[in-house]
């Protein structure tokens, strides 16, 4: 949903990042507002996955230019973890397994950090227990899922479930969901679907990172961007995803060529 | 803190390095037999202890280092340590309030009140600074019970006849260099009697802090549990942090009666040097108890933090029938520390039983080997053991290693051993932390899963700072 007069949730400008020596973010430009939802699109390796991890503040990329304000402050200036407590959240491409941990209790760290951040009490373990049962309705899961490790041995498509999961949990204003759709199959792309839009609401704003266009048949974007070469080269409304169903990234080269740069030399 | 990567989170400064002021009584460096009858007069010894040192210290003069561990460091010089050093002050005092002011204090900073109105309600300590212990708690309250509770120096006067009965009978002064070493030199340490049918009313532990640079630490323990007694004893250690190398070499011995069990639980966190391995203890412990009587019990539980080199094998000599032996261990090392620690169990009895459960962790440059043996003899009809090695690598330049030894002259007896070795990655606690877990809480998770089949047989109160204390070792190890 779009309101001009909307808060301003996340702002990115001119963003610049590097990995060990490679350059992969060269200028990225974005603005969101609470109640929209963006779709983020664009050929594999074009730096899609780069950007939501600058966001969530992976340690591994060194931001080199430009700035991101997040509810008005600097989120570079903020750790990871207090990120998450202030409503920002990753929902992996690859969530990783953490064999040892239980994924109840790391659940309810998790739940409980955000809720002191908020000013909440903390759950005890029955307490928590009462509201990730209920959760568990939005993704449809097992709850033998929340007896075992974190991710461990998750189908790929338990993992993302696991995924929507501690968003259902976590409640973030800002929700950036990296292919949460790849790997699922047609049943389970509809549940973490409708799980998506129920937690989308009009204080809060999603960036749904995807490659094909049935998600976006289920969740409407108010915005889809094009990334190319570590920025982003299009924006359009959702019409702009249909287009590209059609023509594919071929105009991408051509345009990343008028910029005066070599497709090769960026990739 | 702005996009840190874990391994820029400094590294958290050992929060035990502080030296304290005081003034010390040490004698001259060098070891030689006038240093060990020095140690002796001075602490007013009987003949029979003078010339058990003198022994020791003539057999030490005969033997050669041990080389098999898997450790490196430079040949000691044992003429450049000090063996005696004691904060100045007349005697050991009766009450509490006349300790001085700047000892106890050390010891409140160290976690360990030890004054009438702070000290831990059901926790006696035995407070030792340097080569002396400095006060016991809860002495008169033990007594009432039969319970002696004191230091060794102490036990040598008012109980000659127990001390002499079973000193060096569980680890004899040649049993090993560093075992000859303190026989000869020991300073002080802790001794307990608990006698015939009681179960100690507290919890005993005993506080090791070395304070002056150049002095080594030389403890003695010697806890005896007579027929149906029971105990749960547990040690803590902390050292200031100096850039140079100070030799720990400790013996423990334990006698443990018919139905009798001690439980001997020990939380290492010596300095470990700083992160380029510069300075550090070098511990070289001896720690052995005899399950003499039938169905008698010894459990040992360490969690090994500090040190930059650790050498250490608590044992189990399962002599009486049905007697039960168990070694629970968790190692952590980083940055260049060194460990090789690891059990024995020897089976004589029959039916004998133990169980070793290892887990080893390991970060930075660290090298981290469990080395353990199970021996069945040939009468240990029936003898069982249970081994469970596991170890965790933190980042790519840490190195575990397992070293199982097992030697059976008994078909009828069954020895089991399982190993693992696992990883965490900066991906998973970049994970964790991009859920709103902090750091030291991620890693503390982590490490607390691996390590939960250990710390489960801490005393309740120490389990939860050896989590934490795990985490702070770790900070700054991974990224
Ligand atoms: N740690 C790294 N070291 C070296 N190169 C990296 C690293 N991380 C990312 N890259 C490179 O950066 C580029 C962008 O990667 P990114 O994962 O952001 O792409 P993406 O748009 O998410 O692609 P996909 O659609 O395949 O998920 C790729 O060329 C990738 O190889
Ligand atoms: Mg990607």
């Amino acid at each position: 949903m779009i309101r001009p007069d909307a808060p301003v949730l996340l702002e990115i400008t001119g963003l610049h990042a590097r990995v060990e020596e490679q350059q992969i973010l060269n200028g990225v430009n974005l603005i969101v507002r609470s109640g929209e939802i963006h779709a983020v699109m664009g050929r594999n390796g074009s730096g899609k996955s780069t950007l939501s991890k600058v966001l969530a503040g992976h340690p591994a990329y060194t931001i080199t230019e430009g700035s991101i304000t997040y509810l008005g402050s600097d989120l570079l200036e903020l750790a990871p973890e207090q990120r998450s407590r202030l409503g920002l959240f990753l929902g992996f491409q690859y969530p990783v397994e953490i064999p040892g941990v239980s994924n109840l209790e790391f659940l309810r760290v998790s739940t409980n950090a955000r809720r002191a951040q908020r000013g909440e009490e903390e759950l005890d373990t029955f307490a928590f227990e009462d509201l990730v049962r209920e959760r568990l309705k939005v993704v449809q899961m097992d709850p033998a899922f929340l007896n075992r490790s974190v991710n461990e041995g998750f189908s790929g498509g338990e993992k993302k479930r696991n995924e929507i999961l501690q968003m259902a949990l976590l409640e973030p204003l800002v929700a950036i969901l990296d292919e949460t759709d790849s790997g699922l199959d047609i049943d389970a792309l509809r549940i973490v679907a409708d799980g998506v839009n129920q937690l989308a609401g009009p204080d809060n704003a999603t960036l749904l990172i995807t490659h094909y266009q049935r998600l976006l048949d289920l969740i409407t974007p108010d915005y889809v961007h094009v990334m190319a070469a570590g920025r982003i080269l299009r924006t359009g409304g959702k019409e702009l995803a249909l287009e590209l169903e059609r023509t594919g990234y071929e105009w991408v080269d051509q345009e990343l060529a008028n910029l005066g740069r070599e497709p090769a030399e960026v990739l | 803190m702005s996009t840190a990567t874990v391994g820029d989170l400094v590294s958290q400064p050992y929060k035990h390095g502080f030296v304290t002021d005081i003034e010390t009584e040490k004698i001259a460096k060098g070891l030689s037999e006038d240093v060990v009858r020095l140690i002796s007069s001075k602490k007013s010894e009987p003949e029979f202890l003078l010339a058990f040192r003198l022994r020791a210290y003539r057999q030490w003069l005969q033997m050669q280092s041990p080389d098999w561990a898997a450790l490196g460091y430079p040949q000691i010089d044992y003429q450049n340590i000090i063996y005696y050093a004691a904060p100045k002050q007349q005697e050991k005092k009766a009450s509490l309030d006349e300790v001085d002011p700047k000892l106890l204090e050390t010891f409140e900073k160290l976690g360990i009140p030890l004054s009438e109105q702070k000290r831990l309600s059901n926790v006696a300590v035995d407070a030792v600074f340097d080569s002396v212990s400095i006060a016991t708690t809860y002495r008169e309250k033990l007594a009432e019970h039969g319970v002696i509770f004191c230091s060794i120096s102490e036990a040598v006067k008012e109980y000659p006849a127990l001390v002499e009965k079973y000193l060096g009978t569980v680890i004899p002064s040649n049993d090993n260099y560093f075992a000859a070493l303190n026989s000869a030199v020991f300073s002080d340490g802790s001794f307990v009697f608990i006698p015939k049918g009681v179960t100690c009313p507290m919890e005993l532990s005993t506080y090791f802090r070395i304070n002056s640079a150049d002095t080594g630490q030389f403890e003695r323990t010697l806890i005896i549990a007579e027929d149906g007694a029971s105990v749960s004893y547990l040690e803590g250690c902390t050292a200031p942090m100096f850039d140079t190398n100070q030799l720990h070499a400790a013996v423990v011995e334990l006698v443990v009666l018919e139905d009798a069990s001690i439980k001997y639980s020990t939380v290492q966190n010596w300095y470990a040097g700083d992160e380029n391995g510069v300075g550090g203890i070098y511990n070289f412990v001896t720690k052995r108890g005899q399950c003499r009587g039938d169905r008698s019990h010894i459990s040992w539980t360490q969690v090994e933090t500090g040190s930059a080199i650790t050498w250490k094998y608590p044992s189990c000599v399962l002599q009486g029938a049905d007697s039960v032996g168990e070694f629970y261990s968790v190692a952590l090392t980083n940055n260049y520390q060194q460990a090789d620690t690891g059990t024995k169990m020897i089976h004589v009895g029959p039916r004998t039983r133990s169980t070793i459960v290892s887990k080893g962790i390991s970060a930075g440059h660290s090298s981290n080997s469990y080395r353990g043996l199970v021996q069945i003899g040939p009468k240990a009809v029936g003898a069982k053991n249970y081994s469970q090695c596991d170890s965790m690598l933190i980042g790519d330049q840490a190195a575990a290693n397992t070293y199982p030894y097992i030697r059976s002259q008994q078909p009828d007896s069954s020895v089991e051993h399982e190993a693992s070795t696992c990883r965490i990655s900066a991906e998973q606690l970049f994970y964790l932390q991009s859920r709103g877990i902090g750091f030291e809480e991620a890693v503390s998770m982590m490490v607390s899963g691996f390590c939960r089949d250990v710390f489960n047989q801490l005393p309740m109160e120490f389990a939860a700072e050896a989590d934490k204390l795990l985490a702070l070792k770790l900070e700054g190890s991974v990224g």
